[in-house]
């Protein structure tokens, strides 16, 4: 047991304990479960913060571990949040479907369903014709292989063309820009088969399960969040413990000396690209059936320049201080522009924080880095520096047969 | 002695500068060899050129026992064929310990997958303390290697060039900076070295290349100028003239 990995990486077990801990008591305050202390609308905004907190995750392997400053992550999230979605909005507007054409006097054929369905979804972009795209619509299982290999596929054809040319640095982070802008502005048609600015709907009932109140649809969701952001966290772990972790900071450190070690720097850079694109589609196909709704502001440039504030803000290089930005950035955010944030009057002009939290959080974004680059994470080495003092391996004591580090440390 | 690499009729142009000039060299399978030329002689470009780093305009870059052309292959497939290469400034993962350097660094599958999963065998962690004690490093294992001095951090260097098993060490300056009891011990960790295999040295100090004991060859404007045992290459007069009568 002190060989295995959760006791080799005492942060990790800390944090999956922290994540069971907030997940119990979560769903003892909840409607649902427990106390109602705890409205289903704030249940579902803290399992939609898990969900980022996976996304971040993902983005502090990018860049904190592999120093690829990827701006276009949420792009996968939100194409994950499509891929789910299509399958919700059909079954459920199928089951609405069936249960209006109930009462025809003739049964109705299959074919008059299908295009009823599409006339539903379809309607509000002027079309009634289901899309190719929407080939596998009805089957859940084929949607939710979707949700992984949509953005594996679009991160692996991109990486693969950008690696292969050594595009790096401002150069990668303004095409991952160039990228995410080009899929929203595609969505936004109308005859992009996605219902252009419209979006999907309606994703927060599941179909088959109208009679489970939201209360309970909630705390579910809650549930599979915290299971999927501790599942992937722990993967994470796992890749940045061991030598993998070790050639991709050394890519992020000097490119040139892994290439001449002999590792293909480009297949690590695409093999990573690949593997966070299929994390942060899992995390947005979890995120948008609590958000409801999914439309192709989701992805523009903008989100995905947030998730870097977050990482940034939380600690780049460190799983945890991803989780941590992303949720205490995201709450904060979502408290100061929903209008809960006191306006402060100052006679002659009234701060407004819905119009002026932009400028604090970009201030921050600026402050954190110049004066404070290891970002909120750095807080907690303040706690385990006290414990476990960093010293670089010089002697503890003044005599020079004091014990030494390691051995203290034992 | 069978041929490890043979360069010939190489050049390459940067921006109408022929950085090296219809350059041609060969070198066995376990020899050493000193480089040395005035600044601008090429010296740098010849390694980048043999590493994949830079690719020249024309020429044949062969490869061991079965002639493989080294041009058109990437650095890393290069580092894979055996050619290790020791940069001038030393370059090592200063945010990782010094056993992890020297993991990365042991000559085992290199693929992204291989890597993922790769447990150190015994094997692997006892190669890793013999190389520690040959450079000194055995008891800075744990330490991070951007804490170790200028002189162990060319060690580690050397051991991490060392535990890739190159058939071909190229080492670039690797006395800049060290104390006269490092070079010694330098000196030494080569010149065992090229018992096994080959290692070209690019090297201005003198008194170190009389050290390694071996042929020289004297390159100049992209070319070779001279080439055989120092005493004779100084006392060649066209060497005198661009390099050691200034």
């Amino acid at each position: 047991m002190k060989n295995s990995f959760l006791m080799r990486n005492p942060s990790t077990l800390i944090f999956l304990t922290a994540l069971a801990a907030f997940t119990i008591v979560v769903t003892l305050l909840s409607e649902a479960f427990g106390l109602g202390l705890i409205s289903t609308s704030f249940v579902k905004t803290l399992g939609k913060t898990l969900c980022l907190g996976l996304v971040a995750v993902a983005m502090d392997l990018v860049w904190g571990y592999a120093g690829i400053l990827s701006l276009g992550h949420f792009a996968f999230f939100g194409l994950g949040g499509y891929m789910i979605g299509m399958w919700l909005m059909y079954e459920r507007t199928r089951d609405i479907v069936i249960s209006s054409m109930a009462d025809a006097p003739i049964p109705p054929t299959t074919d008059e369903i299908t295009d009823a369905i599409g006339h539903q979804i379809f309607g509000v972009v002027g079309s009634s014709e289901f899309p190719l795209i929407w080939a596998f619509a009805d089957s859940l299982t084929l949607q939710l292989v979707l949700v992984v290999v949509v953005p594996g596929a679009l991160a692996f054809v991109f990486g693969w063309l950008a690696f292969r040319s050594r595009v790096a640095g401002v150069y990668l982070s303004i095409l991952t820009q160039a990228m995410t802008l080009a899929l929203s502005f595609y969505l936004f048609q109308n005859d992009s088969g996605l219902r252009g600015n419209n979006g999907l709907s309606g994703l927060q009932n599941l179909p088959g399960l109208e009679a489970v109140p939201q209360e309970v649809v909630s705390i579910w969701f809650l549930w599979a969040s915290a299971l999927a952001l501790g599942l992937g966290y722990l993967l994470a772990a796992w890749i940045v413990s061991g030598k993998f972790g070790s050639v991709i900071r050394g890519i992020r450190d000097d490119e040139a000396r892994v290439r001449f070690l002999g590792y293909s720097v480009e297949g690590y850079k695409l093999a990573l690209f690949t593997l966070t694109a299929c994390i942060a589609g899992i995390a947005g196909a979890l995120y948008y059936p609590q958000a409801g709704i999914i439309n192709p502001a989701e992805i523009a440039p903008i989100a995905s320049i947030y998730l870097a504030v977050w990482v940034a803000i939380g600690g780049r290089g460190r799983l945890y201080g991803a989780v941590v930005g992303a949720g205490f950035v995201s709450l904060v955010s979502s408290w100061f522009t929903g209008g809960q944030a006191p306006d402060i009057p100052l006679g002659f002009y009234t701060i407004k924080w819905v119009d002026w939290w932009l400028i604090v959080l970009g201030l921050s974004f600026v402050l954190v880095t110049l004066f404070a680059p290891k970002g909120i994470a750095g807080l907690f080495d303040l706690v385990s520096d006290r414990k476990w003092p960093n010293r670089h391996g010089a002697d503890l004591g003044p005599d020079a047969g004091a014990l030494r580090e390691r051995e203290a440390s034992e | 002695m069978s041929t490890l690499l043979e360069v010939s009729g190489v050049s390459v142009t940067f921006d109408g500068f022929r950085a090296i000039n219809n350059l041609s060299f060969r070198i066995g399978t376990a020899e050493m060899r000193a480089i040395i030329g005035p600044n601008g002689a090429g010296k740098t470009t010849f390694m980048d050129i043999v590493t994949g780093k830079t690719k020249p305009d024309e020429g044949r870059i062969l490869w061991g026992e079965k002639s493989l052309s080294l041009r058109g292959m990437s650095e890393a497939r290069i580092a894979r064929e055996g050619v290790g290469r020791k940069f001038q400034k030393p370059t090592v993962f200063e945010d990782q310990t010094v056993h992890e350097n020297l993991v990365m660094a042991l000559r085992n599958k290199r693929g992204p997958f291989a890597v993922l999963f790769y447990k150190p065998t015994a094997k692997d962690l006892a190669r890793v303390e013999v190389l520690a004690a040959e450079i000194g490093l055995e008891d800075a294992l744990w330490r991070k290697s951007g804490e170790l001095s200028h002189g162990q951090k060319q060690w580690l260097e050397i051991g991490m060039l060392l535990a890739q098993e190159p058939r071909l060490l190229l080492v670039d300056e690797p006395a800049a900076g060290m104390t006269p009891a490092e070079r010694e011990h330098t000196t030494n960790i080569l010149v065992e070295a090229a018992k096994t295999r080959a290692v070209v040295v690019v090297e201005h100090d003198m008194e170190f290349v009389r050290r390694l004991n071996c042929k020289v060859t004297v390159l100049h404007e992209g070319a070779v100028l001279a080439e055989g045992r120092l005493d004779h290459v100084t006392a060649n007069q066209d060497v005198i003239d661009v390099y050691l009568g200034r």
